[in-house]
C-alpha cells in the first residue's frame, strides 16, 4: 500500500514536471515571437515602442498570473500554481527586464542625462522604474537557499512587495497612454480583483481570530 | 529691319471678351470630361494622379518608405492602434464625396470631390511630420494651397478661424463607436494660418490617390504644426468667428493645445519634445522649433507667449 501510494506520488510529481516544463516553453514563446517577426521585418514602423509595448504588457500578464496562484489555492484547493509561482514570477522579472533594457539601450542608447530626467519628471516612469528596482531583490532571495537564510516570516514580508510592484505597474502603463485606456482598465479590474481577494480574505481572518474574544465577552 | 512697322491690329480682328473667355470654358469642360472620360466614377486609393506639378517644396531628408507611411498611422476612426488603421479603413467609401465650404463667407459651396480636385493643378511637396508622440516620417504629399479654396470661398470679417470636420459614420469607421475620442473629430486653424502656403489640401501621398487610412479622399497637412492637427476625410471647412474646441483640446486641454507647433522646448506633460524618432532610424534626433518651417511660419506667433498658447 505505501509503494502503491508512493507510486502514485511519483507519477504525479512527474506530471508535474512534465508541466511545468511545458509551461516554461509557454512563457518563451512571446520573446520567440518578437524575435521571429524582428528577423522577418515584422515588426512594423517603429520596430523600438513595438519591442516596449510588448515586453511591457507580457511584465504584467505575468505578474498577475502570479498573483492568481493564492486565490486558485483558497478557493479551488489547487496546490500545483504556488509549485510553478516562482518561475512564473521570475519570468514577470525576466520581460521587466527586457522591458528595461530596451528603455535603457534602444530608446535611450545610455543618454543618462535624458534618463534621469525622465524619471524625475515622467509620472508614468516615477512609477514604472521604481517598480522595476523593487522586482530585483524578490528575484534575487527567489531560491531556497535565500528563503532558508532570510526565514520564512522575513521573505514573505519582503515579497509582499509584490502588491506595490503590481499597482506601480498597472497605474504605469494608465499613465503612459495617450486616449485609448482600455488594455490599462482591463489590466487594472483584474489586479483588483486579486488585491481585493487577499484584503477580504484578510478581514476574515481577522474577524475569525476576534471571535473568541468576543464570545468570552459575551458569556461574562 | 530698321523700317519693319509693327502691324496694326484692326478692331475687327480682335476676338471680343465673350467669345474667348466662352472658349476657355468650353476647353475646361473638354478636359474635364476627357478626363472623367479616362476615369469614370473618380479616383480611388492607390491610383496614380495625373499631372502633377513638380513644387518648390523638396527637402535633403530621406523619404519615409510608403509601407511605413500607410501602416503605422494614427487615425482613431478606424482604432487606436498604429496598425488598425491600415486593417479597418476599407470600409470608407470615398465616392460619392463632398465637402461643405460654410460659414461666415460670401461663396458657401458643397463640393463634390472630383470638381475640388481639379480646382487648381495638383503638386508634390515633401514634407516632414512630427508627431506628438515623439515619432516623425518625410512623405511627398499631393494637393494643393488650402488659401485657393479659401480665396474662392471670399470669407466676410466675422471669419477668424477656421473649422475642418471629418466624417463621423459608425457603418464606416468601427472606431467611432468607441468614446476614445469625442465624434466627429473636429480641427481648426487661424485665418493667417489657414492662408499660409505651406497649408496643404491633400489628395494623395507619392504620386497617388490618397490611401483610405491616411485621409482619404482629402485631409490636411500642416507640416509646423503635431500630426493631430492635420485633419481627415473631411467633409465640412467651416469659417467661425470664435476659436473652436477642437476634439484633442477637448480630450485633455492639459495636454494638447490649439496651436499645436512643434516646439522641443515645451514638453507634452508627460513626455519630452526635445527629441523625436524618425521611423526607420535607430538613434533619436532633435527636434526642430516649428518642425523645421520657423523661417516660413515663426512670424505668425510673434508676440506670443508659446509655453502657454503651446
Amino acid at each position: 500500500m505505501a509503494g502503491m501510494s508512493q507510486r502514485a506520488k511519483t507519477n504525479k510529481e512527474k506530471w508535474l514536471l512534465v508541466g511545468k516544463s511545458l509551461v516554461f516553453l509557454a512563457a518563451l514563446i512571446p520573446l520567440a515571437k518578437l524575435i521571429w517577426l524582428g528577423l522577418h521585418n515584422g515588426l512594423g514602423a517603429n520596430p523600438i515602442e513595438k519591442i516596449t509595448r510588448t515586453t511591457g504588457y507580457w511584465t504584467l500578464t505575468f505578474l498577475l498570473i502570479t498573483l492568481t496562484a493564492t486565490p486558485l489555492r483558497a478557493l479551488l484547493g489547487w496546490n500545483w500554481p504556488i509549485r510553478w509561482r516562482r518561475m512564473l514570477g521570475l519570468f514577470a522579472f525576466f520581460y521587466a527586464s527586457l522591458h528595461f533594457l530596451t528603455y535603457l539601450v534602444l530608446d535611450q542608447f545610455f543618454d543618462w542625462p535624458a534618463i534621469v530626467k525622465d524619471i524625475a519628471k515622467r509620472p508614468y516612469i516615477t512609477v514604472g522604474f521604481p517598480a522595476f528596482v523593487m522586482l530585483i531583490p524578490l528575484a534575487v532571495t527567489s531560491t531556497n537557499k535565500m528563503i532558508q537564510r532570510l526565514g520564512g516570516k522575513r521573505w514573505k514580508s519582503l515579497h509582499g512587495l509584490i502588491y506595490a510592484i503590481g499597482i506601480a505597474g498597472v497605474v504605469h502603463f494608465w499613465w503612459l497612454v495617450k486616449r485609448d485606456i482600455s488594455e490599462p482598465v482591463q489590466f487594472a479590474a483584474m489586479l483588483s480583483v486579486l488585491l481585493g481577494f487577499r484584503v477580504v480574505q484578510a478581514m476574515r481572518t481577522k474577524r475569525s481570530r476576534n471571535k473568541p474574544v468576543l464570545s468570552r465577552v459575551e458569556i461574562s | 529691319m530698321s523700317n519693319w512697322k509693327m502691324p496694326k491690329v484692326l478692331p475687327s480682328e480682335i476676338t471680343p471678351r465673350e467669345v474667348y473667355q466662352r472658349r476657355r470654358e468650353f476647353m475646361r469642360i473638354a478636359a474635364s470630361a476627357a478626363l472623367a472620360a479616362a476615369m469614370p466614377g473618380g479616383l480611388f486609393a492607390g491610383e496614380r494622379l495625373p499631372n502633377l506639378v513638380k513644387s518648390a517644396y523638396e527637402l535633403p531628408d530621406k523619404l519615409t518608405p510608403v509601407g511605413d507611411v500607410t501602416r503605422y498611422n494614427n487615425f482613431y476612426e478606424f482604432g487606436t492602434d498604429k496598425e488598425s488603421p491600415a486593417q479597418n479603413a476599407g470600409s470608407l467609401k470615398t465616392r460619392p464625396w463632398t465637402v461643405a465650404v460654410e460659414g461666415e463667407v460670401r461663396n458657401p459651396k458643397v463640393w463634390d470631390i472630383d470638381s475640388l480636385m481639379k480646382l487648381v493643378p495638383l503638386e508634390e511637396r515633401v514634407y516632414r511630420l512630427r508627431c506628438v508622440e515623439a515619432w516623425s516620417m518625410v512623405i511627398p504629399w499631393v494637393g494643393f494651397p488650402l488659401a485657393e479654396l479659401i480665396k474662392r470661398a471670399e470669407p466676410n470679417g466675422n471669419a477668424k478661424f477656421v473649422e475642418f470636420v471629418t466624417l463621423n459614420d459608425p457603418g464606416q469607421m468601427p472606431g467611432v463607436k468607441s468614446s476614445a475620442l469625442d465624434w466627429p473629430y473636429r480641427e481648426g486653424l487661424r485665418m493667417d494660418e489657414a492662408m499660409h502656403p505651406l497649408a496643404l489640401l491633400t489628395f494623395g501621398l507619392y504620386g497617388e490617390v490618397l490611401p483610405n487610412q491616411n485621409g482619404a479622399p482629402v485631409r490636411i497637412v500642416l507640416p509646423w504644426k503635431y500630426g493631430y492637427k492635420s485633419a481627415k476625410s473631411i467633409v465640412g471647412i467651416r469659417f467661425v468667428e470664435q476659436m473652436p474646441l477642437t476634439s484633442w483640446v477637448k480630450a485633455g486641454p492639459g495636454e494638447y493645445g490649439f496651436y499645436a507647433n512643434v516646439n522641443p522646448a515645451v514638453d507634452h506633460p508627460r513626455w519630452s519634445q526635445a527629441k523625436e524618432r524618425r521611423i526607420g532610424d535607430f538613434f533619436k534626433r532633435q527636434t526642430l522649433p516649428f518642425n523645421g518651417y520657423a523661417e516660413q511660419v515663426a512670424q505668425l506667433y510673434t508676440g506670443m507667449d508659446l509655453q502657454k498658447f503651446f
